[in-house]
């Protein structure tokens, strides 16, 4: 990663009167941390503002989006297909809960641990990221398809296979400290949530958002476009995927590992191949190749499920057809949504409002 | 100023989005002016319940929140409970741990469900029980036969309803000692505490190491043939199955394959005869000769007045659905938890209704005692044994009590309660 060239004044001077300056407009870097710290603003007013249960939402959205950002990286801006992101959240999940729960054995109890967890788990995801990427950098289409395939099926089943370490199926606990208590004494747990994985989720953006504008940013789009005319260009690419690879896993590691501190609990049913198959859908149907694209991408994740459970208690259903719906109409929503999509907007959610912005703008010259 | 625009578009987007979240955020709950407990109204009381109705549990046991939905509608229909109705959310939770964190939320935060009322399942029960606790939720009548349900101490809210798993082992295994001592017993068990708890309880009585193999499976794994080819190998005679219906069958069908006829020793959750009998299909005489246990009365017993009055009000509120083991343990549940409820009094609240369940005293259609008190929050603490005779489910020899530890396996000669006329409970 290289820094900004650019002299850069302290953020504080930027952010405010000179928020359309030049200089704002120039470095990536400033511009970056202006907008997460709107984002920041937005989400504590937001943590105010909702219910418990849709702070908690809040908090799995933040979480995905961890996920899904990393994944758009690298399926849309490097071009390799992975099938098995589920599988590194799992890795990230298992790692916080081990830890986690190392802790509370040997007695140490602050609310820090969480954060050393966490880096655990990034840090794990990234060493098994490194593997599979090793291997995916040789490999293309369908037989990276088939690789990352294997991952998702296979992680979960070491998880029951070693039930002895990880639990079975059952799962682990992930014991989580109460919220500080300089927030008060009732500090709603849920607000605690948010903003804990809030705050996960925007460092991980910020740090996303200037690696795609970066150098290396630029070879990972040059390296999906064209491998030849990148390596006459003189980037590395098996390099280049290799570390797409690595970004991208830690950041699902990371997001799991939130999943694990959200829900308390890890159990290999959390990420199972279909978490892999939503996860690449998601991003899709966001808009690859745009990290606002995964922004929506997460939403869906959490908002779909929620949303097909609403629509069946508005049918008055018998039983039995209520059964059947309630498990698979996300799936089946989820997959005609990609369908539509693919054929309406291939650019996805993103792409459509880009595209909207434009004729909004175009309205507006004389 | 194109940047511009599309970035204004995209802030003004997502805040459209989070007002209009806000705003459907407070659909659920009471809405009943401010009333000061969750989920009760003058009107109504709301509660939750979260199930498999997809899945690898799902056979059978999808059958049993709607049983129990149609007795409270048996019970609203004729004027509810203190003038109030129930309204019971059924959540799908797939029989996936990961589901039941999620749809359990929604129900205790955004749906704000006076209790949780027969969650059913062990690995994904077991998961919720800390966030149930910190949010003083009533959990009753958990829908296994776990011992974690009975920890009145750590969970004071939560109350168990099936025959624990230890006990029922104790009970297979005294049948197994009286009819088939000297032969090779085997054991097969889902790989959580429901395994782990009926083995213990099989082991108390057998002795330990007296088991010849012992095999586990995993829901998410429906090859069974490494296991039951292991038993064949080691020349098992009889096998004790603690395993959901699915796999039950699963077993019992993977063994005719490879021509293994043991003498099968079922689990009550899994030995129900008509949803064996729907999974195995052509297979279902397989099923001859399979020796269970349950507590509650056979829903094929039709001279039997808890069979009558279920019968009846799955023809009135339940669409006639398939009348089976299933369907009886749910309008049980329902019965149960209206008992408590006429018990908590018509000032209801959390606390009110938890000391109910606490008083104990409840009287319904089980063969077993129901041991609720202070210090024992477990169900009922006994089984009677069944077998399948030319495809009939029926009971033999007496029903019988014992504890979860190492007291002795006694004969319960109380005989079941009759119904009340109009099959609803009045206050005791």
């Amino acid at each position: 990663m290289n820094a900004p060239t650019r002299v850069t004044a302290p953020a504080s001077a930027a952010v405010g009167s000179a928020g359309r300056g030049n200089r704002l407009r120039r470095s990536t870097l400033l511009r970056h941390l202006a907008v997460a710290l709107v984002a920041a603003l937005l989400l504590v007013a937001a943590s105010y503002g909702l219910e418990p249960f849709r702070n908690f939402q809040l908090a799995t959205v933040a979480a995905y989006l961890c996920a899904t950002a990393g994944l758009t990286v690298l399926t849309g801006l490097n071009g390799q297909l992975s099938l098995g992101h589920g599988a590194l959240m799992a890795t990230g999940a298992y790692t916080v809960a081990l830890t986690q729960g190392r802790f509370l054995d040997s007695g140490v109890t602050s609310g820090w641990l969480l954060v050393v967890s966490l880096l655990a788990s990034v840090l794990v995801t990234v060493a098994v990221g490194a593997v599979i990427g090793l291997a995916a950098a040789r490999l293309r289409g369908p037989y990276l398809a088939g690789l990352t395939l294997a991952v998702a099926v296979v992680v979960p089943a070491v998880a029951i296979t070693f039930d002895g370490v990880f639990g079975g199926e059952q799962g682990l606990s992930v014991p989580v400290e109460p919220p500080p208590l300089a927030l008060g004494p009732y500090f709603p747990y849920e607000r605690w949530q948010a903003w804990l994985a809030g705050a996960a989720m925007l460092l991980t953006m910020l740090l996303l958002a200037n690696l795609v504008r970066s150098r290396f940013g630029r070879a990972l789009r040059a390296v999906r476009d064209d491998e030849v005319a990148a390596r006459l260009a003189g980037i590395h690419v098996g390099r280049t995927q290799v570390l797409a690879f690595v970004v991208s896993a830690g950041c699902a590691g990371l997001g799991g590992g939130l999943l694990a501190v959200l829900a308390q609990s890890v159990s290999p049913g959390a990420f199972s191949l279909t978490l892999s198959l939503f996860l690449l859908m998601a991003i899709v149907i966001g808009g690859l190749g745009s990290l606002a694209g995964a922004v929506w991408g997460a939403v869906l994740l959490v908002a779909l499920p929620d949303l097909t459970h609403s629509v069946t208690e508005l049918f008055t259903l018998s039983p039995s057809v209520a059964q059947r719906w309630e498990g698979n109409l996300p799936l089946a929503i989820f997959g005609v949504t990609l369908i539509v999509v693919m054929i309406a907007a291939p650019g996805g959610i993103h792409g459509l409002l880009t595209r909207a912005g434009r004729l909004l703008a175009r309205r507006r010259r004389p | 100023m194109q940047r511009f625009a599309r970035r204004g578009l995209a802030v003004a987007t997502s805040l459209a989005l989070l007002t209009s979240v806000a705003a459907c955020g407070d659909d659920g709950g009471s809405g009943g002016g401010g009333a000061p407990v969750p989920g009760v109204t003058d009107t109504e009381i709301v509660v939750g319940t979260h199930m498999p109705l997809t899945g690898p549990a799902a056979a059978g046991y999808s059958s049993i929140a709607p049983a129990t939905k149609a007795y409270f509608d048996y019970v609203n229909a004729n004027g509810g409970v203190h003038g109030r109705k129930i309204t019971y959310k059924i959540m799908d939770d797939g029989y996936n741990p990961a589901n039941t964190q999620q749809v359990v939320r929604q129900l205790v935060l955004q749906d704000k469900v006076f209790a949780i009322l027969n969650g059913l399942g062990t690995p994904t029960h077991t998961g919720v029980l800390d966030f149930l606790k910190s949010n003083r939720v009533p959990d009753l009548f958990v829908a296994s036969g776990s011992r974690s349900w009975d920890q009145p101490e750590k969970y004071p809210f939560t109350f168990g309803y099936n025959t624990d798993y230890t006990v029922e082992g104790k009970i297979l295994a005294t049948y197994i000692k009286a009819n088939h001592a000297g032969q090779k017993v085997c054991f097969l068990g889902q790989d959580d505490d429901f395994g782990r708890d009926s083995l213990v309880g099989v082991e108390k009585i057998l002795g330990a190491g007296t088991v010849a193999a012992k095999q586990t499976y995993v829901t998410s794994n429906t090859n069974v043939a490494p296991q039951i080819g292991a038993f064949k190998a080691a020349g098992c005679q009889v096998v004790v199955l603690a395993t959901v219906p699915g796999f039950t069958a699963l077993s019992i069908g993977t063994a005719a394959r490879l021509a293994f006829k043991p003498q099968w020793v079922v689990s009550n959750v899994g030995a129900d005869y008509n949803t064996l009998a729907k999974s195995l299909g052509e297979a279902a005489p397989l099923l001859e000769g399979v020796v269970g246990t349950n507590y509650m009365p056979m829903n094929n017993d039709t001279a039997n007045p808890w069979i009558q009055l279920f019968t009846k009000v799955n023809q009135a509120h339940n669409g006639g659905a398939p009348f089976d083991g299933n369907t009886v343990y749910g309008m049980s549940v329902g019965y149960l938890f209206v008992q408590a409820l006429l018990a908590a009094g018509k000032d209801l609240t959390r606390d009110s209704l938890v000391a109910a369940v606490e008083k104990g005293g409840f009287q319904g259609p089980g063969l077993a005692p129901l041991r609720f008190s202070r210090t024992d929050h477990s169900g009922y603490g006994g089984a009677r044994m069944s077998r399948v005779t030319a495809g009939v489910q029926g009971y033999f020899g007496p029903a019988y009590e014992t504890d979860e530890v190492d007291g002795p396996v006694r004969e319960y000669a109380v005989a079941p309660a009759t119904p009340p006329v109009n099959g609803i409970p009045t206050v005791s």
